[in-house]
């Protein structure tokens, strides 16, 4: 039993829903509905100004010529009527005039009609019907007036010519609807097909992601359109995914790498005391020395996701502004009393105000770390300078006369793990430049280092504002 | 101290029952964030060690939150494995007195634990600092030890106001780094024992006995061992 919690939809009805569930699909539909609307529109326009216009012309000279005969008559009576209709039926260049007078009792008294239009009642003012004049059938639009003494005037015009047109102009218009469906449906269909086309190439390109293909891009058309802006954007947004999926990559095998030389380490010690241990001295020693070996681990892993913290940006709401010189002139003094320990001195060199906006807390750990780094690396007897700048950017410099950091490996110096020869056998994670840089780039800024000749000179950039 | 250890994981709340006790404390553990908010209401305690993430329906922060909304003004320690800068902040803004983070050294968690005793620390504005015969004046900021005058930097002063407001206590390098300097990262360099070298310069070497002694794997403890 399949379960019936679950309300079916008939398959029918599931098809057609699937089917406007279409963008593309719909699109069209609206193309085709937008298209066959405005060919309406203009269908009528076209009726109203041919057909309707020449209606309403036929009316208008209608009622002028009845105005002009209902002058004669108040002037000469039937007499004068009857001549007059003569005159315009003589007159008439056109041949298309239509004149009626009878008596009371329909006899004809002037006029090209030989008698009284069967299907025209006395009590209708506007026809428009078939008449049979000189042999020839015609069809002719009349208006009916009624003359003082029971007379009876028909006046009209002959319109075969224009029922014609009509005729004609209709035949045209139906086929010209005939068109409009076809355009209609096939530019529905074109504009589907390029909706679907258009997406296509993003569909594949993001399944193509999904599955594991990072390289992939959407091909951009050149013209610049909406389009090719959406699939920049996309694009962009691929193009940091890998930054960041790359970033991810190495840092894990930089992990495997360096945090298993420790805890090897940790647990070589561990079990060689189980086995070998042959007092509680030297099982406690070996557990200690394990224990620091783990803590250095912890470390390592603290240190990676403090940076992590940082490059993902979360910490920018810990923005305020303060004053960096005498958090400068604090680190110097921290620091000052462990350098004289090395035989080194530590100096420091700041304008009386360094007005920064920025998170303090990450600010002194970078200096720190470079101020670390400078007493690790630097020679008895040798000179540090903390110096602080103002410019169009804040520069934090800390430079040593130590051995510095040879050409070749300074671009890489700030990744990750990465430990030149001169490091090798000194204790250090191989993160703290990595941080500073972290740092440095939540800041809008960066992290330059250059010779000092000897010794180096690290400035830490940060955006001033 | 009657201390109250909030914390899912049966090892380390095992673990620091155990040391804590052995430090000559009395201690209730509870598994979960219910039981713990009822034992910290219903009872009084001079410390509370609390988990951030419990079982139970409240966390460590709800139950904080629960306690300081009954002005329950009891000291507590975060003992978290949420080491985000943020995580930290949070903590402190719910009304925490401190944060460690796990993983964590016990001498670390008893130094901070025991430096949260207010009873100790004793109430109320103090003007004066007297450890045997170490005299420290807030006010004038004049350091006398046997009468005899001691001239200190501002951070010397610092240091050893701090040492001797925990007199008797150990006092670990992270806890001088945060409390005297403020500063919540790990140096790799040894800084924090230079700077204690030399305020012993001023204030030990010249006299018979030491104030200032260096506990093994731990830290500091300014204290008079009369011998």
């Amino acid at each position: 039993m399949p379960d019936t919690s679950f309300v079916t939809i008939p398959p029918e009805r599931r098809r057609s829903t699937q089917l406007f569930r279409s963008a593309g699909v719909r699109f069209a539909a609206l193309y085709a509905l937008l298209f066959g609307a405005s060919a309406l529109a203009l269908a009528l326009f076209i009726w109203w100004a041919t057909a309707g216009l020449l209606d309403r012309q036929t009316d208008a000279a209608i009622r002028a010529d009845a105005q002009g005969l209902a002058e004669r008559w108040d002037e000469g009576g039937v007499v004068a009527l009857i001549a007059t209709i003569k005159d315009r039926l003589a007159e008439n260049v056109d041949d298309n005039a239509i004149y009626l007078l009878t008596d009371a009792a329909l006899h004809p008294l002037a006029g090209n009609l030989s008698h009284w239009p069967a299907s025209f009642g006395l009590d209708q003012d506007w026809d428009e019907l078939p008449i049979e004049r000189a042999g020839v059938h015609a069809l002719a639009r009349v208006h009916r007036f009624d003359v003082q003494g029971g007379f009876h005037l028909l006046v009209g015009r002959d319109v075969q010519v224009r029922a014609q047109l009509r005729t004609l102009l209709t035949d045209a218009l139906l086929w010209a609807g005939g068109v409009v469906v076809v355009l209609g449906t096939a530019g529905a269909l074109v504009v589907r097909g390029l909706f679907r086309h258009t997406l296509a190439t993003v569909s594949l390109t993001a399944a193509a992601i999904s599955a594991g293909d990072l390289t992939r891009r959407i091909a951009l058309t050149g013209r610049g359109d909406e389009f090719d802006r959406l699939a920049e954007t996309i694009n962009d947004m691929l193009d940091r995914i890998a930054r960041l999926m790359d970033g991810v990559r190495e840092v894990s095998n930089a992990i495997a790498h360096d945090l298993r030389t420790p805890i090897t380490r940790a647990r070589t010690r561990l079990e060689d005391a189980a086995t070998h241990a042959r007092s509680d001295e030297d099982l406690r020693a070996a557990i200690e020395r394990a224990t620091v070996d783990l803590d250095g681990v912890v470390s390592v892993f603290q240190a990676l996701l403090r940076i992590a913290e940082i490059e993902a940006g979360a910490r920018r709401s810990a923005f305020a502004p303060f004053d960096l010189a005498p958090v400068l002139a604090d680190l110097a003094e921290l620091y000052a009393a462990a350098a004289e320990e090395a035989g080194m001195r530590l100096e420091v060199a700041t304008p009386p105000t360094l007005p920064i906006s920025g998170d303090r807390e990450l600010i002194q750990q970078a200096v720190a770390n470079l101020l670390d780094n400078a007493i690790k690396f630097s020679p008895a007897g040798g000179r540090i300078l903390l110096s602080g700048e103002m410019g169009a950017i804040m520069r934090v410099t800390v430079t040593d006369e130590g051995p510095g950091i040879p050409e070749a490996d300074r671009p890489r110096a700030a990744e990750r793990f990465f430990r030149g020869e001169m490091a090798r056998h000194t204790p250090g994670s191989g993160l703290g430049l990595s941080l500073v840089q972290a740092v440095a780039l939540l800041h809008g800024g960066s992290l330059e280092l250059s010779n000092a000749e000897p010794g180096l000179v690290a400035e830490l950039r940060l955006a001033a504002t | 101290m009657r201390i109250l250890v909030v914390e899912d994981d049966k090892d380390v709340a095992g673990f620091v029952v155990k040391g804590l006790r052995e430090a000559g404390h009395v201690v209730e553990h509870a598994e979960n964030g219910r039981d713990g908010l009822f034992l910290a209401a219903s009872e009084a305690f001079d410390a509370i060690i609390l988990d951030r993430m419990l079982p139970g329906g409240v966390d460590g922060l709800g139950l904080l939150q629960t306690l300081r909304a009954q002005d329950n003004t009891v000291p507590v320690l975060f003992l978290s494995a949420m080491a985000q800068v943020d995580d930290r902040v949070r903590g402190l803004k719910a009304g925490g007195d401190d944060y460690l983070t796990k993983p964590f050294a016990f001498s670390e968690l008893l130094a901070r634990v025991e430096a949260l005793d207010r009873r100790r620390r004793g109430d109320g504005p103090t003007t004066k600092l007297v450890v045997a015969d170490l005299e420290l004046d807030l006010l004038s900021r004049a350091v006398r030890r046997a009468g005899q005058k001691i001239d200190l930097q501002p951070r010397e002063f610092r240091l050893l106001e701090f040492l001797m407001r925990h007199a008797g206590q150990v006092v670990t390098r992270t806890m001088l780094l945060e409390g005297v300097w403020d500063y919540h990262f790990d140096p790799q360099t040894n800084v924090i024992d230079v700077h204690v070298s030399r305020l012993r310069q001023k204030v030990d070497k010249p006299f018979p006995a030491a104030l200032i002694h260096t506990v093994r794997n731990a830290g500091y403890i300014l204290r008079h061992d009369p011998a």
